[in-house]
């Protein structure tokens, strides 16, 4: 039984997975940067970041309204949204799409908040089967020196507050941290992860990168994939094709 | 002690939720756009609450949480069947777990215009896969009883057109234009939803009803049904006063 529905159309879905302070923001932004400029159309999505959504997410979690089971249906309508409007049609069309977190975010969050397994997977079958699928593995404590160190106050959600893991603010992201944590540990096999050790530099994760996507993809990204001819020129307009900077 | 019927979840239970505390009684109107199902209700209300019983009633779209969002996001062009089987999925969610679970636990009738079952016949009807939504709907509350206000297409036109007098956007189905003017497209679209829900009638037991008849008659058909559900005995035992959040 197929997780998501197979990638049949020109265009390559790269998605990166990983806790809070693993790094992989950084990295799925140096590698589509990377893409760009060999020429390749590249676009970008990041979680919960639909327009049609957001402004009921930014209230249910302002409000604290959110369940369990809620949080989970409306990060999948989110994503559902980006899904269709955005994801989809570019995949068709034969852009590269990086996702910074994909439904695999939900499959180790919404569990570790307490949502079944099986439920949430079935709830995000109509998602496309990325290409690649990068894994930032972190241990926890270097994860939480990263977030803890730099950062703004954590927020109620994020820091699994609704769950009542300990009152301490810092205490309950670091418990709810760990057990998404071993939620993504566990999925690696299940969903066929490349897993980037997160405790490199960036500059030899980004190698680690770029010699997978070129391994797995090099040959398939000459034929189909939106490129702009060497020059530069497209029509006179070459950003038409540079989907999204 | 009155006679306990324990409600179930479908497939999936929620987090929280001891199913044994449910007290009260859950029904469902279902049935296409148009078809009557508010007028039932108001006076199926009417009519308990004068028997003495405390009546919730809820419907789609409605939830704190996702029913601004929803009719913000209808408003707009681009809103895609599965985000849109999400959006309500979500919006009924909310309902379930701060009002409808809540009221059963207190002890209320609780009567809904339209349960998953609409959702699931949308979805259909757009063509996505009936297994999927049937799974992520899952953790919906079996309903002691399931009411089709049943009709066909040519019934459903004539109501609109001498009622409101318009065909509603989201009613005609134009989202997917399933016709060349919303006309054409509702006809085409509201036979798919029927055909939908009347596929639900067995495996998730809807009594049917013709919802062809005059309101009275639907209303004694309804009244019929429902007193075979011993809600007149139920709650004398313990008069539920706590009020229940809407």
């Amino acid at each position: 039984m197929h997780l998501f529905v197979p990638n049949r159309y020109r265009g390559k879905l790269i998605v990166v997975e990983g806790i809070d302070g693993s790094g992989k923001s950084t990295q799925i932004s140096l590698l589509s940067h990377w893409l760009r400029s060999q020429g390749y159309a590249v676009a970008f999505s990041e979680w919960n970041s639909s327009p049609l959504v957001r402004q009921t997410t930014r209230r249910g979690k302002k409000k604290e309204m959110f369940t369990p089971t809620t949080f989970s249906l409306i990060h999948a309508t989110d994503f559902a949204d980006r899904m269709e409007s955005y994801i989809l049609p570019l995949v068709k069309s034969g852009a590269i799409v990086c996702a910074d977190r994909y439904a695999y975010t939900a499959f180790a969050r919404d569990v570790a908040r307490g949502v079944s397994r099986r439920w949430v997977r079935n709830l995000y079958r109509f998602a496309i089967h990325p290409n690649l699928s990068f894994y930032f593995r972190v241990p926890l404590d270097v994860a939480l020196g990263r977030i803890l160190g730099g950062r703004d106050a954590l927020k109620y959600y994020e820091a699994g507050m609704d769950l009542g893991l300990a009152r301490d603010v810092e205490e309950s992201f670091r418990i709810f941290q760990g057990r998404i944590l071993d939620e993504y540990e566990a999925m690696i096999r299940e969903v066929g992860f490349h897993v980037i050790d997160a405790t490199l530099s960036i500059e030899e994760q980004q190698r680690n990168m770029r010699d997978i996507v070129i391994q797995e993809l090099g040959e398939s990204l000459k034929n189909g994939i939106l490129h702009l001819p060497a020059g530069g020129e497209f029509n006179g307009h070459p950003k038409s094709i540079a989907v999204l900077s | 002690m009155a006679i306990r019927n324990p409600l179930q979840f479908y497939r999936e239970p929620l987090p929280g939720v001891d199913t044994a505390e449910l007290q009260g009684k859950l029904i469902v109107i279902e049935g296409p756009d148009a078809v009557g199902r508010s007028t039932q209700i108001a006076l199926l209300r009417q009519w308990l609450e004068q028997e003495g019983h405390a009546v919730l009633d809820t419907g789609m779209a409605r939830s704190a949480l996702a029913g601004k969002g929803i009719q913000m996001a209808k408003q707009g062009n681009t809103l895609g069947p599965i985000t849109m089987t999400l959006f309500y999925t979500t919006d009924f969610a909310d309902r379930l777990e701060n009002e409808i679970i809540p009221a059963l636990r207190a002890g209320f009738v609780v009567l809904i215009d339209r349960y998953i079952f609409s959702i699931m016949a949308r979805a259909v009807a757009r063509g996505e896969d009936r297994r999927w939504i049937e799974q992520v709907a899952g953790f919906a509350l079996v309903p002691h009883a399931v009411y089709y206000l049943r009709t066909d297409v040519e019934h459903l036109v004539s109501r609109v057109v001498l009622g409101r007098g318009a065909f509603d956007y989201w009613e005609s189905g134009m989202d997917l234009r399933f016709g060349p003017d919303m006309y054409e497209s509702f006809v085409k679209y509201q036979a798919r939803l029927i055909r939908a829900l009347d596929s639900m009638v067995e495996p998730y037991g809807f009594a049917v009803i013709d919802a062809g008849q005059p309101i009275e008659r639907i209303f004694r058909e309804l009244q019929r049904h429902m007193s075979r559900l011993r809600l007149m005995r139920a709650p004398r035992r313990k008069p539920a006063l706590q009020k229940v959040k809407a």
